[in-house]
């Protein structure tokens, strides 16, 4: 498969900033694949969604997303209607009072006829289970529907990747599970390329690749089964590490040889009776 | 207690008044009120009132909510009463009183004509939701965008400015809890002393209402806003058999009021 968004070598400096914020991304993303990017605050995670969208633009390298340069000022609209973004306060990404003229928004910027954006909207709110709540005002929702709907919201411009910036960061653990439900069906039954920030690393465990960054740089890189199995590297990083990864690591670390990919309590149980035999 | 603002409040129904064209809407308030300056007499006055009574019957908006909603206005009213009251010449009501019957009289319609006044744009904003409000406002003033005035601008402003309401609202509530919660002290005191006790919430207020401005504009420009150009909606405004009646009527409104003035009722 190709790589629908790269970066080649990104650094990235905020004005008025010494440190760097990247320095020297690379990474390559595949269309179609659910990609987690795990880290601490200040980690550069959220600089590095913004890259995505040409919100931001590097200060150096180069940042390629459907196939346009991002730092090219005349595709921008280009840019982001192919990448919907959706951000932690689901309040400051919510324009309209009513659900389903907010999920209209981004059509409507974009020119699209009238009757069009009716079925968009109609789609993208099943597509997120909130039709009923079409005729809702936003602020009497829950967080995980208010999140649900910005979702809509951006699914509504059609676009080929979803990028979310922590959006279950300021979520109950209910809100956070139906979030985490509903971008997984986006990737694996509509086929969207999504990119899911995050610091909780149990939301990593269903992604086909986890992302681990650092002060601004990639520090691991792989299948999560693989990422979490560096243990040590993680916890250095004041990373955890799910609780079968780190019962099966201390059983290791007591001389036992076990296998450090099971991340479901199932697998782990199978392997741990598997090595007592 | 924050709850109960009813600042620009729309109270969804679908009623004919709810159903009409939002434009319609703000052209018969405008008529309304052009009609109710010109009214001079009492009969004059009762046709105005007549129409305003007929709309609130129509849209089934309660007396009782609209009286509560001029509570904040009744200083405004009392003072102008007053006034009118003792500041007319003419026959005084006892020998030797300030007091005079036109006085009386003039202070009557003083205070009718205001109450009338709020009860025309309380019913516009009971019956039309703030949405279709701006969208109705953008199109009307649409001409004026040939002399340069950014009307798009102004109206996603007032838009957003009423999406934020009541999530401004919920944080001040928030941010008053947090500080009683440590002593702060809201309730008692003078007017002087409350005014102050309320400074320490509007800081934290006002500093992430600016960071909510920016969180949102970048959330806007993602979702591919570029201001008003090319953009379409979704719910198209159209005008139908009941607007066209809607301004017949308020012609023959308007009209009746101006010939009851001519007469001098």
């Amino acid at each position: 498969m190709s790589s629908i968004i790269s970066f080649e070598n990104v650094h990235f400096t905020y004005p008025d900033d010494e440190m760097e914020s990247l320095c020297g991304v690379d990474l390559q993303i595949e269309e179609g694949s659910f990609v987690t990017v795990l880290g601490h605050n200040g980690s550069g995670k959220s600089t590095l969604a913004k890259h995505m969208n040409a919100i931001l633009t590097p200060t150096e390298g180069k940042v390629i997303v459907n196939g346009v340069d991002t730092s090219d000022d005349d595709r921008l609209l280009d840019i982001r209607r192919n990448v919907g973004m959706v951000f932690q306060n689901p309040d400051n990404q919510i324009v309209a009072n009513v659900v389903e003229d907010d999920v209209a928004f981004a059509p409507e910027n974009l020119g699209v006829p009238m009757n069009e954006i009716r079925q968009r909207v109609d789609e993208a709110l099943k597509l997120v289970d909130m039709y009923e709540y079409r005729l809702h005002a936003p602020h009497l929702l829950s967080g995980g529907q208010k999140q649900r709907v910005a979702i809509a919201g951006v699914i509504a411009m059609k676009p080929k990747i979803i990028v979310l910036d922590e959006p279950t960061a300021m979520l109950d653990p209910r809100g956070r599970g139906e979030v985490i439900s509903t971008i997984t069906k986006l990737c694996r039954e509509n086929g969207m390329t999504v990119v899911l920030i995050t610091h909780h690393m149990d939301e990593c465990i269903g992604a086909d690749r986890l992302v681990v960054m650092s002060n601004g740089k990639i520090i691991a890189d792989g299948k999560p089964a693989e990422v979490f199995s560096q243990v040590e590297l993680m916890h250095s990083e004041g990373l955890d590490v799910p609780e079968t990864t780190r019962l099966m690591y201390e059983l290791n670390c007591e001389g036992m040889k076990l296998p450090l990919e099971a991340l479901d309590v199932a697998s782990c149980a199978d392997a741990i009776a598997e090595a007592l035999k | 207690m924050l709850k109960d603002i009813t600042l620009g409040q729309y109270f969804p129904s679908n009623t004919a008044i709810h159903r009409l064209d939002p434009r319609t809407k703000i052209i018969l308030v405008v008529v309304y009120i052009v009609a109710l300056f010109q009214a001079k007499g009492w009969i004059g006055y009762g046709v105005v009132a007549l129409g305003a009574i007929s709309c609130m019957v129509i849209s089934r908006i309660k007396p009782k909510t609209l009286f509560r909603g001029m509570k904040p206005l009744i200083f405004v009213i009392v003072l102008t009463g007053v006034l009118n009251i003792f500041y007319t010449t003419g026959t005084p009501v006892l020998p030797g009183w300030i007091i005079t019957w036109e006085g009386i009289d003039r202070a009557a319609r003083m205070i009718l004509r205001i109450m009338l006044l709020v009860t025309g744009t309380f019913l516009l904003t009971y019956t039309t939701s703030p949405m279709a409000l701006t969208d109705g406002l953008e199109i009307l003033m649409n001409p004026l965008k040939k002399i340069k005035v950014p009307v798009h601008e102004m109206t996603i402003m007032m838009s957003m400015a009423l999406r934020f309401i009541p999530t401004l609202i919920e944080e001040t509530d928030k941010i008053m809890s947090a500080q009683k919660a440590r002593g702060a002290d809201f309730e008692t005191g003078n007017l002087i002393q409350r005014a102050k006790a309320l400074l320490p919430v509007l800081v934290p207020l006002f500093v992430s209402a600016f960071r909510r401005a920016e969180e949102l504009a970048v959330a806007m420009e993602s979702r591919c806003y570029h201001g008003g150009e090319g953009r379409t909606r979704m719910k198209q405004l159209v005008m139908g058999k009941n607007d066209y009646m809607a301004f017949g009527f308020s012609a023959v409104y308007l009209a009746a009021v101006i010939i009851l003035k001519k007469f001098g009722l």
